[in-house]
């Protein structure tokens, strides 16, 4: 008996999972190159800015060179470095807030069709009503001007993560479903073991689309708020080096603004590949 | 209109005085919009039989199958399995699994995990749940692969995950819709080997969904012919051999004559249909 059962051992099984690298040259491995490609396109471009900054003899106050806004980095740190704080703790704050009640609203949508069906359009109208429009009022409605912009930039994440956790939660193998079904899982059993693991995938390129849209939210609701004083963030830089020239600054608080959308974009692909690593497709390696 | 002779369908005599697994009393199957998916049909499956459904696709099959299972409900006439109908099959202390066509595995957990979900849902202790996995994984020839991703196994091994999942629950009555219809055909013919095995060695009934006339000559005591459009039962055939039946079945004469008589009614099945056609 068992030795009809047990002959079977596919050859497509029995490879390890992960093969011994055999010697590739360095620049031909897609790891290295993943890193070598953008970073030599990178060195180009900042080379050719600082050579037409310094050939064409350009002004700071209009371009300052590479160099100089690096420079600036560092000597204005103290203004910079606090205001990126702040910045920093609104985009997060934002995010997390948006996290949470995208999650707690798709969870409402996917009760029921008819939920989804009756707010659906206003999830829609939050989306498509543009955030700058909406602010000033926010900023009236909220006393603490940190609560405000937390609020703005939550409204601006928002709707990927409905709209994606919603459509993961919906997006079960029909078969599957069936076979739980058949098996008399409760609601709460098909929620646990089939519908949340179903939508992780969904919900982590939501999360991966909202990161981004959390970090812009924070800074046009910082433009609008336009708080000075202690606890200002990198837009109130940026604002004030516009009004005093001060374009090395301008230009060394935009990197920190790129640099933070950066992070928390590797960050987020960093946790997408922890939650899901070996099982999703979208996470299969394609060397 | 197109309503088959009673008499054809009459249980044959020698399952008559046998336990009824699954009874089907008239039950027929009408879409909203009007479609007839499947004509009356009435069958009466003793325990221990294995019933091939045979027919072209769109011939009901799996329709009827699903029935069976209470996954569909028939539009008209009942199902009862040991005399309940199926939502009551645990007053009968029987037991039903379901296995789908496609291995239809939780991608993000094991192969433990998976074999041992209807356990799990069922609300099984743990401790004797993990035992009952292990003998279930055993018998299909998986135990090393307990804690493999359902992906890093090949399709074949896939279905057997799929197979083990349905005997852990140690069911009486084991449904199959053309399990092995995506798979090449010497992994078929290996799992099919296997699958009379398990048959036979836990004595289930089994009603097995194929479109393969070769794979429901190797597996039946009983195959039920089925036509498309309307889909409806046409036949019946008794395949009157021994088992087990091994390899050199296949090759044998008698095999050959059970297949030409299918393909025979097949056939007449198929030119029935352009009756209903024109």
């Amino acid at each position: 008996m068992s030795a009809a059962m047990t002959a079977g051992r596919a050859p497509a099984a029995s490879k390890p999972a992960t093969a011994t690298p055999r010697r590739v040259p360095l620049l031909s491995q897609p790891r290295v190159q993943r890193v070598i490609y953008p970073l030599a396109v990178g060195v180009v471009l900042v080379g050719l800015w600082q050579a037409l900054v310094t050939a064409m003899e350009l002004p700071p106050y209009l371009v300052p060179s590479p160099y100089l806004m690096v420079q600036t980095l560092f000597t204005d740190w103290a203004a910079l470095g606090g205001a990126l704080f702040t910045t920093l703790k609104i985009t997060v704050f934002s995010f997390v807030l948006a996290t949470i009640v995208g999650v707690l609203v798709s969870f409402l949508f996917v009760q029921s069709k008819r939920i989804e069906t009756a707010l659906f359009p206003y999830a829609v109208l939050l989306q498509v009503t543009p955030i700058v429009a909406v602010a000033p009022l926010i900023i009236i409605w909220v006393k603490n001007p940190t609560a405000a912009m937390v609020v703005c930039a939550a409204l601006v994440a928002l709707f990927p993560i409905i709209s994606n956790t919603t459509l993961g939660l919906r997006s079960v193998d029909p078969d599957l479903q069936s076979y739980f079904k058949l098996n008399h899982a409760t609601r709460w059993q098909q929620l646990v073991r089939l519908r949340i693991p179903s939508a992780l995938p969904y919900f982590f390129g939501g999360l991966r689309i909202s990161s981004g849209l959390a970090l812009i939210g924070a800074v046009v609701a910082e433009f609008v708020a336009g708080t000075g004083g202690q606890g200002a963030g990198l837009a109130y830089q940026i604002l004030q080096s516009g009004f005093q020239l001060n374009i090395p600054r301008m230009f060394a608080a935009l990197l920190l603004i790129s640099l933070t959308g950066v992070a928390l974009f590797v960050l987020m692909a960093w946790l997408t590949k922890l939650a899901l690593g070996s099982w999703h497709a979208s996470e299969l390696s394609q060397d | 209109m197109n309503r088959i002779d009673p008499e054809v369908f009459a249980p044959p005599p020698h399952t008559a005085s046998a336990v009824p697994a699954v009874e089907i009393l008239s039950a027929q199957k009408t879409y909203p919009n009007g479609t007839q998916a499947l004509l009356p049909v009435d069958m009466r499956i003793a325990e221990g039989e294995f019933v091939t459904l045979l027919g072209p696709s769109g011939c009901g099959k799996s329709t009827l199958l699903k029935m069976v299972a209470g996954m569909l409900e028939p539009t008209d006439g009942r199902l009862l399995v040991w005399r309940k109908p199926v939502q009551q099959i645990e007053q009968t202390g029987r037991k039903m699994a379901f296995v789908f066509q496609a291995p239809t595995l939780m991608p993000w957990a094991s192969v433990q995990t998976n074999v041992r979900l209807p356990l799990d849902l069922a609300g099984v202790p743990r401790r004797e749940a993990d035992a009952r996995v292990a003998e279930s994984l055993e018998l299909v020839g998986l135990a090393k692969f307990a804690d493999a991703l359902p992906r890093a196994l090949s399709g074949g091994m896939q279905m057997r995950v799929s197979i083990a999942r349905g005997l852990v629950t140690q069911p009486d009555l084991l449904l199959m819709d053309e399990p092995f219809g995506a798979l090449d055909e010497i992994t078929r013919h290996k799992l099919d080997a296997d699958l009379l095995e398990l048959w036979r060695k836990k004595k289930l009934t089994v009603i097995f969904v194929t479109h393969s006339i070769h794979e429901a000559v190797f597996l039946s005591s009983r195959v039920v012919m089925m036509a498309a459009r309307p889909g409806r039962v046409v036949e019946e055939f008794h395949i009157d051999e021994p088992y087990p039946r091994t390899p050199d079945f296949m090759v044998s004469p008698q095999f050959a004559r059970h297949a030409k008589r299918l393909q025979d009614s097949l056939l007449r099945a198929s030119s029935l249909n352009e009756e209903v056609d024109a």
